[in-house]
């Protein structure tokens, strides 16, 4: 309620009435920094001491006061504007733009490791921002179309990596077997979890997927015998082309034909980082194209309808369980082949990959992306892994802007970056609209 | 051709208890194959309730639901989930606050109800990810389908839109539309007329008198609207505080007294009502 | 085991379901008056370890010598300030989304958990904080000949505040009048709203109160455990969560209740077996009484309203 009046009430408030409000603002800020940033707590051989900064609470309202008064002014000189752009945003363009956007995406992606500025710290980013395209691709069909919530996306990833890294390592298994089973295992966990949960309401199902995220990261902490504990594995093999290798021949005697020796160049790290890069490309195109064409048939029909409104699903004659289970156990899947990737392209896993902060990364790119939205997906998912990472070594203040950035593009946009949804099907004999998916299937109470 | 008013719903000492409360006591009512069966009584009689009862949707306390298919199969439903209920006996329901997939459009609303029929036809997913024709021909079908109650219900220019920014009357004859799609043998309507305009109420008399001649269906109906009702109903059900007070035909059971005085005992305390909030 | 041990595991677990009811309330509070789980709660009982640390060293430096004295002081004080973050968190990363879809405050949420972790570690340091300890000595119960029960005096001190607090806070939702308007928005904020009660000030007021309980929270695990680190919030928060849960969200006696069955099973867990595998039992039972009791142990059963 208070959101429609703060929209729609034209912010004609007087000079005095922003400093006034700007000076609370800078009150609460020097309530919060007294505690925290006015004093430190300095650990030492001596035991624990208290610095004292207590200029920094100063400094603190100082800021939040500018910045606060900047704010508001500079809102009630644009605000019109401002309003009038960020409703609707999705809502104006063409139906075919996401179409269009979506082939200049994948031209440009396809481009991109020949670009002029793709050296190998780029490409690197670059390929991690698929993996989390990729994982966004597959939550999506959980969160956004399915319309439930899962807190535990990680555990798949990592059952994905591990048994990429045990079969490789213990039976000699190669990565281009290990990936489809690494995908069927994701699903095997999905049901597994899936079957007894999935009964729950919402909430219910969020906190104990959330657990289950946290034993799997337990189990492969504490399991020492099989997974090396929290030293995690090493030295997994990575994957060859039809055979030929991309080892480096200066580290040792390669196991086959290397790739450069085949084609006859002098061997290059960068060789290595095409392939992984094309290879995490087609994995995520392929998540994609699996999600399009999903959702246009009766069982991605289903998925949408139960989001929609489950009593009405189970009056239709369909069975909610098996519907929820088909959308985990294909979430859960691709997630096993990003983690059978991730692996692949580290060479090296431990338990400390998979903790929840990658869950809630993975479910903030949906969100924030727009659910259902593949190319929201795509641009959230540079936003909260590509911008964090190419400034690494800002590390410190990186993920105070990661946390915040989240806080704030979800007030700013509630819906998500592009929220929109093209109908499956259709008829043709009159006007079409895209809709958006029903907000708050379960509303709170 | 089965021979018609055979009993399809036989209803033995239904009772419903929510804790102390009993919404439904000892209720017995059968509904014939082919006939307009309704359902009627004051707010809170508990009609919702043995709808609820039917499908599944809530399990009764006591009771017998033996309901027969046109086939002769027996289903009994007080032991079959909800979902069962209307995949497996065909028995069909709408919600008296409608219950649309609105953010889906109007088409996709009628073709999620053949979902069914779509599953089996995409091979569970796998003809259709590989785009085979048998799923496409099979697709083809349902969209027809839906296009022929889009028709019959005047939706086919709305068949693009969200169906959560039809208007009420609209979503109320696309719900009927999309249990239709779902292939009934009984089709239960919970209040199809609550909301809808004198016109908007004798369209729908029409369409329900036009579904149950053509497409062989029998129909279970509650409603307040009297003349939706006696215009249509083959056999009335009366219920009051969750018992059965008069059972036979429309004309019948209006004349009788315990149902007159069932609901002139509430116009009375509405009036009364009335009268005490103009004072207050 | 012996008898002994029972009983020891016994104390031991009240006093950590003690620990987790208090940080439960705050998440069950929050669930029952706007429907979410807000995430940040853990984060919140860590910021609350942290100011009660800082409130000891620099209450010692002021000159206080008396603990019960520097106790009561910092309680005082970590209640008020913890209570201005939970205010300042509802202020700025919920109220503004109040209404909008399901997911979007909970991404917020965990933006904002992100948020005050980070900003911990930034101004305190990632290094764990440790903290001599200030409440020694207890009671110590013979039970036979070999048989000894031992009650700390801070496990006594724990147990007490906590009862205190819950019978306090109980009379609050029960006889105020604060306490009826928040029954009411819980019910329905609408028309609590257009019935004249403040929705947002009521909402303000129980993330107030749900923060100064998990301040009281982190004091005790400050005192209790004796470390402290930027990170404490994500597993206790959790573990808090899944005790509103377990003990039916919503519900104010079922998040104690759940508290102390976690408080048991953590205790109880590395009698039999491996510490390691403590965590994995505590969401075990969690999802084994979901499964059985959806509505948790004290939650009122949902009637699916068709």
């Amino acid at each position: 309620m208070t959101r429609v009046a703060d929209r729609q009430a034209p912010p004609a408030a007087s000079l005095a009435h922003l400093v006034r409000d700007a000076g609370l603002a800078a009150l609460v800020a020097a309530l919060l920094a007294v505690p925290l940033l006015g004093f430190r707590l300095n650990v030492s051989a001596q035991g624990l001491s208290l610095e004292y900064r207590l200029p920094w609470i100063l400094y603190a309202a100082a800021a939040v006061f500018a910045g606060r008064l900047l704010l508001s002014l500079a809102a009630r000189s644009l605000w019109p504007q401002v309003r009038q752009r960020s409703r609707g945003f999705g809502a104006r363009f063409p139906s075919n733009t996401n179409v269009i956007v979506g082939w200049v995406l994948i031209g440009g992606a396809l481009v991109l490791p020949w670009l002029p500025f793709a050296d190998p710290r780029f490409l690197s980013v670059a390929t991690l921002v698929l993996i989390y395209v990729m994982l966004g691709w597959g939550l999506n069909i959980v969160v956004g179309l399915a319309g439930l919530l899962d807190l535990g996306y990680v555990a798949f990833y990592a059952i994905g990596a591990y048994s990429f890294a045990l079969l490789s390592m213990n039976f000699g298994l190669s990565f281009w077997i290990c990936l489809p089973l690494a995908g069927i295992l994701g699903a095997f966990f999905g049901i597994l979890l899936g079957f007894p949960v999935l009964r729950l309401r919402g909430d219910y199902l969020a906190i104990v997927t959330l657990g289950f995220g946290e034993i799997i990261r337990v189990i492969l902490l504490n399991w020492q015998a099989v997974t090396n504990g929290p030293d995690g594995i090493t030295d997994i093999p990575r994957p060859t082309l039809f055979g030929l290798s991309f080892e480096s021949p200066f580290r040792g005697p390669l196991h086959g034909t290397g790739f450069a020796d085949f084609l006859g160049v002098p061997y290059s790290p960068m060789q290595w980082m095409f392939f992984i890069y094309y290879l995490i490309l087609l994995l995520a195109l392929g998540t994609t194209l699996f999600a399009q064409r999903m959702r246009r048939l009766p069982t991605g029909r289903a998925w949408e309808a139960l989001r929609e409104d489950e009593i009405a699903c189970k009056s239709l004659g369909m069975n909610p369980v098996t519907v929820k289970l088909s959308a985990f156990a294909i979430g859960a899947s691709f997630a096993g082949l990003a983690g059978c990737f991730f692996a692949a392209r580290q060479g090296f896993i431990s338990p400390e990959s998979f903790t929840f902060i990658e869950s809630a990364t993975i479910l903030a790119i949906v969100v924030l992306g727009g659910m259902g939205s593949q190319i929201g997906i795509v641009l959230a998912a540079m936003l909260l892994v590509g911008l964090p990472e190419w400034f690494r070594n800002l590390a410190e203040y990186r993920m105070i802007a990661f946390g915040g950035a989240m806080v704030l593009i979800m007030i700013w946009r509630p819906g998500g970056l592009l929220s929109r949804r093209d109908p499956t099907v259709t008829l043709g004999e009159g006007p079409a609209e895209s809709m958006r998916p029903a907000p708050a299937a379960e509303s709170p109470r | 051709m089965v021979a018609v008013n055979d009993v399809m719903l036989d209803v033995q000492h239904l009772s419903m208890r929510f804790g102390g409360l009993t919404a439904i006591d000892d209720l017995s009512f059968i509904a014939r194959r082919g006939d307009i069966t309704a359902l009627i009584g004051p707010n809170g009689a508990g009609k919702t309730t043995v709808f609820n009862c039917l499908t599944g949707f809530y399990r009764p306390s006591v009771g017998k639901l033996e309901f027969t298919q046109a086939s002769g199969r027996k289903f009994l439903l007080e032991r079959m989930p909800d979902f069962r209920i209307a995949r497996d006996a065909k028995v069909i329901r709408t919600f008296q606050n409608i219950r649309l997939f609105t953010g889906m459009s109007v088409l996709e609303n009628l073709v999620v109800a053949q979902h069914l029929r779509l599953t089996r036809a995409s091979g569970y997913a796998v003809a259709g990810l590989l785009h085979l024709a048998t799923y496409r021909k099979a697709e083809r079908r349902a969209v027809e389908h839906a296009r022929y109650w889009l028709d019959r219900i005047g939706l086919t220019t709305a068949a693009d839109l969200a169906a959560g920014n039809l208007p009420y009357g609209s979503q109320r004859r696309l719900e009927i539309a999309r249990a239709m799609c779902a292939g009934p043998e009984l089709l239960c309507l919970d209040e199809p007329a609550a909301g809808l305009n004198p016109r908007e109420s004798d369209e729908l008399s029409d369409l329900l008198l036009d579904i149950r001649r053509e497409h062989d269906i029998s129909v279970l109906l509650i409603e307040h609207d009297m003349s939706v009702v006696m215009q249509i109903s083959d056999h009335v059900v009366v219920l009051d505080h969750g018992a059965c007070i008069a059972d036979g035909a429309p004309a019948e059971v209006r004349a009788d007294p315990a149902v007159i005085s069932a609901y002139l005992g509430t116009a009375e305390e509405d009036a009364a009502a009335m009268q005490q909030g103009r004072q207050g | 085991m012996t008898i002994d041990i029972f009983l020891q595991q016994l104390v031991n677990g009240l006093t950590l379901g003690a620990f987790y009811g208090l940080i439960a309330l705050g998440y069950t509070m929050v669930y029952g008056i706007i429907g979410m789980i807000n995430f940040a709660h853990g984060d919140i009982y860590m910021v609350g370890a942290f100011i009660s640390l800082i409130g000891f060293l620099l209450f010692s430096a002021l000159g206080v010598a008396s603990v019960p004295v520097a106790i009561l002081l910092v309680l005082v004080v970590a209640m008020v300030f913890t209570a201005v973050y939970g205010w300042a968190v509802e202020r700025i990363a919920y109220r503004p989304l109040r209404g909008s879809q399901r997911l979007a405050p909970l991404i917020s949420a965990i933006g904002m958990s992100i948020v005050l972790q980070n900003f911990v570690q930034l101004t305190q340091g990632a290094r764990v904080k440790p903290l001599p300890p200030m409440v020694q000595g207890g009671y110590r119960f013979t039970l036979g000949t070999d048989a000894h029960l031992n009650v700390s005096l801070l496990q006594a001190l724990i147990v007490f505040l906590t009862v205190a607090l819950m019978a306090g806070f109980t009379y609050i939702i029960r006889r105020t009048p604060l306490g009826r308007a928040q029954r009411a928005t819980e019910q329905d904020a609408t028309m609590a709203a257009l019935l004249g009660v403040n929705v947002n000030r009521t909402i303000s007021i129980t993330f107030i109160i749900g923060a100064s309980l998990a301040a009281v929270a982190g004091l005790m695990a400050t005192l209790y455990y004796g470390v402290i680190d930027f990170f404490i919030g994500f597993v206790a928060g959790i573990k808090a969560f899944t005790a509103a849960v377990l003990g039916g969200i919503g519900s104010l006696p079922g998040a104690m209740l759940g508290g102390l069955v976690i408080g048991m099973i953590e205790s109880f867990w590395p009698v039999y077996f491996d510490l390691a595998y403590r965590d994995v039992a505590v969401f075990g039972v969690l999802v084994l009484v979901l499964i059985f009791r959806p509505s948790g142990l004290l939650g009122r059963p949902e009637i699916e309203k068709v």
